[in-house]
């Protein structure tokens, strides 16, 4: 299959080094100033996959996308450094990136996958900083293309990609068309590190500034957040002596 | 009101003694609180022990005379990265594996890997090391600043705030001197370590040897031959049995060499190829190397599961780790020496080592509810440490002196150097408040 790779949304997501996650006095967010960014491990994942991909000759370019403020440069950065091509960073910030959900990030993939004549767009399953879950099925949708998600496996066969997803009732094989779009799960490769010198190599691969207009999209949400807030703290657990008492105690609850 | 939290028991040095809970536990969120609470402590003659992850294993969190635990777990941040300058300034609660999670985009890691996820601050307390300590060195080699809070509350930057220069040679060597301190000489508020690039490329390799010298004269000729390995692991035939059995593998049973060397494509191959070389002239059969992660990681997987699999080998027994250092040349010696101990006292020690450092632990399975097991393992361990001392070599090559291995240490410094660092210790610690009871034992009037 030779073809190019629209490689994974390398979504700056938060990494889980800072400590917790507090809500904003206001409820409107979580405080995100000071917060160390990084790529979304599940499109780690998916990056690693591409270049994997592209290593055994199957394809022929992974370029890596990433949308957001100028920040997210240093993920598509990472990206290059674990063998993607080149990148492209489609410059959303302020108001706009706060309010940014699967929708309109969808709607950018699909567009750059025609601009560029993709025949494969890998992603991550899922962000780890909302736990959507829709952009790679919602993608797939505007394209109107087959989609393989939750991949734990994938091999090319001719112009058909096979796939192994991890559902709930255990593990599905499906054979799917391309082009078509696949979002990575966890058990489906170990990524790389970034090393110094690919790094180094990285730094002279090219990243390339578009804004959603640029793409004919309006990245308005149509959602609007009325409140963020903790859950509620977690109160003390009871021990009891016998299983005859747990049954008392649940029952005094009214949970049986 | 104190407050009075259980520390875990799962060191044989705890659970020969007993468990030995503070009186009251902190948690300083900055070394300002730090600095107060320890004026506070020093104000009333209260003893303070610094808790990082309380994953050390020679008991040294246990709080012999009661008094204040200093938990620092609420100090997390990583300050201060310079990628450029290959360091970075970590506090307490920051863990190895957290930092280098947070370091993955850098393309640096910090490399040295004691089994726990310990503390990086508390590491440099226990001078630890790791499997890779014969290519990037052990916790000493790799500090180059802390901040510390003293007995008396006041705080030191052993070399000068805020600096980190390479190498330096101003002064007294006061980093070192706090590298391996165990809490005894102040409580570690933040360190600065140096840091390493991620290699480009790992392989891993195994190999069974006909003999335990056999493997030890192969390391020491792959050294000499200037392979920079990154780890040799040694496993003795014991050891391989068990980990068969726990992990259904099928190693020849016979003392077997892991190894795994760091380095650039080309590089790699040479280094593969010098010590397959090595091996072979040493008798060395079933030599299997691996480049990519999921092959390595299943070449390696015995070295991986080795506690586990000696634990699985006595179920409801618990495991302790002996921790002797000798010269290589001296390493086949002692490890024979030390298998006849445990066949003839009929003790279960299989053996792993980091063999490219003349180190090795015998996981000690034992049931702690037979007090004649105990007693037979503790004198076990005391010959072996005194083996070890007859060879030119140490008590404790990485968990640190603690509680057990006091009376140790002063066979292998002798009087004059135990009288130095009893001075020492006075002088920073004059009323014994820092971890009493631990490296030193001080005559009680």
């Amino acid at each position: 299959l030779s073809c190019k790779v629209l490689s994974s949304v390398v979504t700056p997501c938060y990494c889980f080094v800072s400590p917790q996650i507090r809500v904003k006095p206001d409820n409107t967010g979580v405080v995100t100033d000071g917060v160390k960014h990084s790529m979304n491990p599940f499109c780690e994942i998916a990056v690693e996959e591409a270049v994997k991909l592209k290593e055994k000759k199957l394809i022929k370019e992974v370029v890596a996308v990433s949308c957001g403020p100028q920040q997210s440069q240093e993920t598509i950065r990472t990206a290059l450094a674990m063998g993607a091509d080149r990148g492209i960073h489609v410059d959303v910030s302020g108001k706009d990136y706060e309010n940014l959900g699967p929708l309109q990030v969808s709607k950018i993939l699909a567009a750059l996958a025609k601009q560029e004549d993709a025949q494969l767009i890998l992603l991550g399953k899922q962000a780890i900083d909302d736990d959507c879950n829709q952009t790679g099925q919602m993608t797939a949708a505007l394209l109107d293309w087959p989609q393989g998600t939750f991949a734990s496996e994938v091999s090319l066969e001719g112009d058909k990609i096979n796939l192994v997803r991890e559902i709930d009732g255990g593990l599905e094989h499906i054979k799917i068309n391309t082009p078509a779009v696949i979002t990575a799960d966890l058990r489906l490769n170990t990524p790389r590190y970034a090393t110094l010198p690919n790094i180094m190599k990285a730094k002279k691969k090219k990243i390339v500034t578009v804004k959603p207009a640029d793409l004919g999209v309006d990245v308005t949400s149509r959602l609007e957040v009325l409140k963020v807030e903790e859950p509620p703290q977690r109160q003390a657990g009871m021990k009891v002596e016998t299983v005859e008492d747990l049954v008392v105690k649940l029952k005094e609850a009214g949970r049986v | 009101a104190a407050k009075v939290e259980k520390t875990e028991c799962d060191s044989i040095a705890l659970f020969l003694c007993r468990c030995r809970p503070p009186d009251v536990v902190v948690f300083p969120r900055c070394v300002e609180e730090v600095s107060a609470l320890a004026k506070v402590c020093h104000k009333h003659r209260l003893p303070i022990i610094p808790f990082g992850t309380g994953t050390g294993l020679e008991g040294g969190v246990g709080a012999m005379k009661g008094g204040v635990c200093f938990s620092l777990r609420n100090m997390e941040q990583v300050l201060d990265l310079h990628p450029e300058d290959f360091d970075v300034t970590v506090e307490p609660g920051v863990t190895r594996k957290t930092l280098n999670a947070y370091l993955r985009d850098t393309g640096l890691w910090f490399p040295i890997d004691p089994g726990a996820d310990a503390s990086l601050c508390g590491m440099a307390a226990t001078s630890a090391s790791g499997t890779n300590a014969v290519r990037y060195g052990t916790m000493r080699e790799n500090v180059i600043n802390l901040e510390v809070v003293l007995a008396d509350g006041s705080v030191v930057h052993t070399a000068g705030k805020g600096r980190r220069p390479r190498k330096t040679s101003a002064g007294y060597n006061l980093t070192n001197l706090f590298v391996g301190s165990e809490g005894t000489l102040g409580i570690i508020t933040k360190t600065t370590l140096r840091l390493y690039g991620i290699p480009e490329a790992m392989v891993s390799a195994v190999c069974s040897f006909p003999s335990v010298q056999a493997a030890v004269d192969s390391t020491v000729q792959t050294l000499q031959a200037g392979v920079p390995i990154a780890r040799i692991e040694f496993l003795d035939d014991v050891m391989i049995d068990a980990c068969n059995r726990f992990s259904s593998l099928s190693y020849p049973v016979t003392p077997t060499l892991f190894l795994e060397f760091h380095g650039s494509e080309q590089s790699l191959e040479e280094q593969v190829k010098t010590a397959e070389d090595i091996t072979q002239s040493n008798g060395g059969s079933d030599f299997q190397w691996a480049r990519d992660t999921e092959t390595r990681n299943r070449l390696w997987k015995a070295r991986h599961d080795a506690w586990y699999a000696a634990l699985a080998l006595r179920p409801g027994c618990k495991a302790y780790s002996t921790d002797v250092c000798v010269p290589l040349s001296r390493l086949p010696q002692i490890i024979v020496e030390t298998k006849e101990d445990l066949i003839e006292n009929r003790l279960t020690g299989p053996i792993a080592g980091h063999v490219g450092d003349g180190n090795f632990h015998c996981l000690m399975v034992v049931d702690p509810n037979d007090p004649e097991e105990m007693h037979r393992v503790h004198l076990f361990t005391e010959r072996l440490a005194r083996r070890a001392l007859a060879m030119d070599g140490t008590c404790t090559g990485e968990h640190g002196v603690g509680l057990g291995k006091r009376a140790l240490l002063c066979e292998e410094m002798g009087p004059v150097g135990i009288q130095v660092m009893q001075s020492l210790k006075d002088a920073l610690d004059p009323n014994n408040l820092m971890n009493p009871g631990k490296i030193l034992q001080r005559e009680e009037p």
